[in-house]
């Protein structure tokens, strides 16, 4: 065997096992937090995590009932922000428009993405905190809301786009105008994308923290209605990681938990509906 | 002719039997004339600066079929498309000229209305991710036709089916998704979605290209029987499938229609060189 | 399946047996003009020559239209080429009946040279030879085929017979040469229509088993 042949082989052999190492090394980080999940959130889950409100500062106990409504109530408004407008513009961006504005519009919601999340933040503490001068659930909603629409939007015309031209073309061919087409044919057809596009970013903006600091900010208590400062968990998770009490650090391991347990379930439905949508087409 | 057609008298003797001696078949020629359905006048087609169609003059008889053929790039399915303006669904294309359905001039109608009476069927199957009941009742529901239709929307849909000669495979299962038929089957099922609009003219663009042998003969039979109350223009880039199933034939080469006649004669002696040298395959 | 060239098919064929079955009554009609020296029978054979040859015409174009239009196969393929040589055929059967009812009308007018004895078996023979091969092709019966193939060496012996009877009273009476050379040609034309009949018979062997039984000492091409 040649010089040639055998450094061939000797680079090829290294390559091969670098990059195996580093999928592996890649697996082993997600199980690893998963484990330190599991084994140290695992051992503060109970039925009084999910039903009592914090206990007052120094005493054991307590859970964190306040925070997961208030993440749910921030979703809630999140998704009532980000996904109409999300929606409405991937489909203009699909079905209408010549060169410039589409162009336009797809680079600024590609900006918007990555834009840290943390200037949204302070965005939205200007505009509605500053103004109302007390933090609040809604300006933390917003905030969200502006990170959920360029992913929404993104998403929408892509699986909008994926629809066959054939199957437009069918559409219209039947006398259907282009509204018409849309609704009937188009959306469905890609309502599945749609929806897993929906999900992952609700999943996504579930677990961003730097914006609520100063939108939503934080209550030990219930917060009723959607203008007064609310607990979420990302925020919890945070107060109790760097605060002093053990007992709080075992919360924060709870509510990490909680929350990648909610990003994994809504993957993994995710997953499912694709994989449904796929298994009927081809039957 | 009338000698051999309609003999006088008893058979003569040794005669073979089963020879039929009261012979009612038609002469070959065609005798009575055919309304027209379709006019193209003029017409000039553009993609942007592009000239795909020139000074096109053609007339589609009623209750026939008329086949275009012609090269890959040629302009017939260019044509089709502008029988319902589906030319327009495409951006920068300009049509100049003029274009007729029974007298009325296409372009100046409302364009929803023209592809209610002028339906299209395609060259792959493009059945709607739909129920099979829901697919050829698409166009009936667009078109609000249910509300004056006596017996309803199921009815309409089985007439539709039956005529597309699939009642008999789905009957059963109309509520399973199109997607479950075979590809024969979605092929004709986009026909009988077209036909549930009762349209006055079908396109037909490459409807078997992408068909088996099996599924493309049981097309074209299907076509024989449509044409009944229907018109049918069909592109076809199988020669020998526009033989078998049109009754006029129209050449086209680089977006100019070459010749336009009888296909029996078309395919026996045509005449023009070029249309000659096409059919006998030695084109290019 | 059914299929809507079928229909051409059909009639393609319905008009070959109707040709068939005018070209068989002109041999009957022409040779019974001559046996029973009936020129009405002659005359009606002349008129009906038209006929035949408008049908080999259309016959003609509708082989053309079908070979064009349909890409037959198989059996179908055989069925139009077989026609399309039957047709040719059946047109000079007729013209062969034609030449039988003019040499008939000459006949006529004079007295008969002996009683025709062969003449009426050969005829005999040459119209089943023309029945039984049209029946053949009706009914795709090889073995009616085969068998018309057989009685054509009787006709020809039949034929020669009769040959050198006439010969003979020619040379013995020079009065009657006329109507002796006219009788020869009658034969002569009945051998063909015989011989045509064969052609039918060899076609029909095509159509149905794909065999050509034509010049059984040609070579075929594998």
């Amino acid at each position: 065997m040649s010089m040639r042949t055998l450094s061939r082989k000797i680079v090829n052999v290294v390559m091969l096992t670098l990059t195996g190492v580093c999928a592996v090394f890649t697996v082993s980080v997600l199980f690893l937090i998963l484990g330190y999940l599991v084994y140290n959130g695992g051992k503060s889950l109970s039925w009084e995590f999910f039903t009592r409100l914090p206990a007052p500062v120094g005493e054991s106990g307590g859970g964190m009932a306040n925070a997961i409504v208030g993440s749910a109530k921030l979703l809630f408004l999140a998704a009532l922000l980000g996904v109409p407008v999300g929606l409405l513009g991937g489909l203009y961006l699909a079905e209408f428009g010549g060169r410039t504005v589409p162009f336009v519009v797809r680079y600024m919601a590609d900006l918007l993405n990555g834009v840290p999340s943390i200037v949204i933040g302070i965005l939205a503490y200007a505009v509605i905190v500053l103004r109302a001068r007390h933090f609040s659930t809604w300006a933390g909603g917003v905030a969200l809301g502006f990170m959920m629409i360029p992913i929404v939007l993104r998403s929408t015309e892509e699986f909008l786009r994926a629809v066959p031209r054939s199957m437009r073309e069918g559409a219209m061919a039947l006398g259907a105008s282009k509204w018409r087409m849309i609704v009937s044919v188009v959306i469905p057809a890609a309502s599945r994308g749609i929806v897993t596009a929906v999900l992952l970013a609700l999943a996504r903006v579930a677990g961003e923290t730097a914006p609520l600091l100063f939108t939503a900010f934080g209550n030990r208590f219930w917060s009723p209605g959607w203008s007064q400062p609310t607990a979420s968990l990302p925020v919890m998770i945070y107060t109790y990681a760097v605060g002093p009490y053990e007992d709080w650090h075992q919360q924060a391991w709870a509510a990490g938990l909680v929350l990648l347990g909610l990003v994994l379930v809504t993957n993994i439905t995710v997953r499912l509906i694709v994989l449904r949508g796929a298994s009927a087409q081809r039957s | 002719m009338s000698n051999a057609a309609a003999p006088q008298g008893a058979p003569a003797p040794g005669v073979p039997e089963n020879a039929v001696t009261n012979s009612t078949t038609k002469p070959l020629e065609a005798s009575t004339p055919v309304p027209l359905r379709m006019q193209v006048r003029n017409l000039d087609f553009f993609y942007g600066k592009v000239q795909a169609l020139h000074k096109i003059n053609l007339d589609i008889a009623g209750n026939r079929v008329t086949a275009l053929i012609g090269p890959s790039g040629c302009g017939k399915s260019t044509l089709l498309r502008t029988l319902n303006r589906m030319c327009e669904t495409v951006r920068h294309t300009r049509l100049e000229g003029e274009i007729r359905l029974d007298g009325e001039d296409i372009l100046a109608q409302d364009v929803t209305r023209l592809r209610r009476r002028v339906g299209m069927v395609f060259q792959r199957p493009n059945p709607f991710p739909k129920s099979i009941f829901e697919n050829v009742a698409y166009g009936l529901r667009i078109n609000g036709i249910p509300a004056n239709r006596p017996g309803g929307l199921a009815e309409a849909v089985e007439h539709s089916l039956r005529r597309a000669a699939l009642w008999d495979e789905v009957k059963d299962q109309l509520h399973k998704s199109a997607y479950a038929l075979s590809g024969g089957q979605q092929q004709r099922l986009c026909i009988a979605r077209a036909l549930a609009v009762d349209p006055e003219v079908l396109l037909l663009d490459e409807p078997c290209s992408a068909l088996d042998p099996v599924n493309t003969a049981k097309i074209e039979e299907l076509l024989f029987d449509l044409k009944s109350n229907c018109t049918l223009v069909i592109v076809t880039h199988n020669m020998q499938q526009a033989a078998r199933v049109s009754d006029s034939t129209a050449f086209l080469l680089n977006g100019e229609l070459v010749e336009f006649t009888p296909t029996p004669q078309m395919f026996t002696t045509p005449a023009d060189a070029r249309t000659e040298a096409y059919i006998t395959g030695r084109f290019g | 399946m059914e299929r809507h060239f079928e229909r051409d098919l059909n009639e393609l064929k319905e008009r070959v047996l109707w040709m068939g079955s005018l070209a068989e009554r002109a041999v009957h009609q022409a040779i019974h003009a001559v046996l029973d020296a009936d020129a009405s029978q002659a005359e009606k054979v002349l008129q009906e020559e038209s006929a035949l040859n408008e049908l080999q015409v259309e016959i003609d174009d509708r082989v053309v239209q079908l070979l064009a239009l349909q890409q037959l196969m198989a059996a179908d393929l055989r069925f139009v080429l077989a026609v399309s040589r039957i047709n040719n055929d059946l047109e000079r059967i007729g013209d062969q009946a034609v030449n039988i009812a003019q040499s008939a009308l000459r006949i006529l007018r004079h007295p008969r040279v002996k009683p025709y004895v062969d003449l009426p078996r050969m005829s005999e023979l040459a119209e089943g030879m023309v029945r039984d091969s049209l029946n053949a092709l009706v009914r795709g019966n090889i073995e009616l085929a085969r068998s018309v193939l057989v009685r054509d060496d009787q006709v020809d012996a039949l034929r020669d017979q009769i040959f050198r009877e006439l010969l003979s009273y020619m040379m013995g009476d020079s009065a009657v040469v006329f109507q002796a050379f006219e009788l020869i040609l009658v034969a002569k034309n009945l051998e063909r229509v015989a011989d045509h009949s064969t052609n039918i018979a060899e076609d029909v062997i095509y159509i149905v088993a794909g065999h050509d039984v034509r010049h059984s000492g040609v070579e075929r091409h594998k």
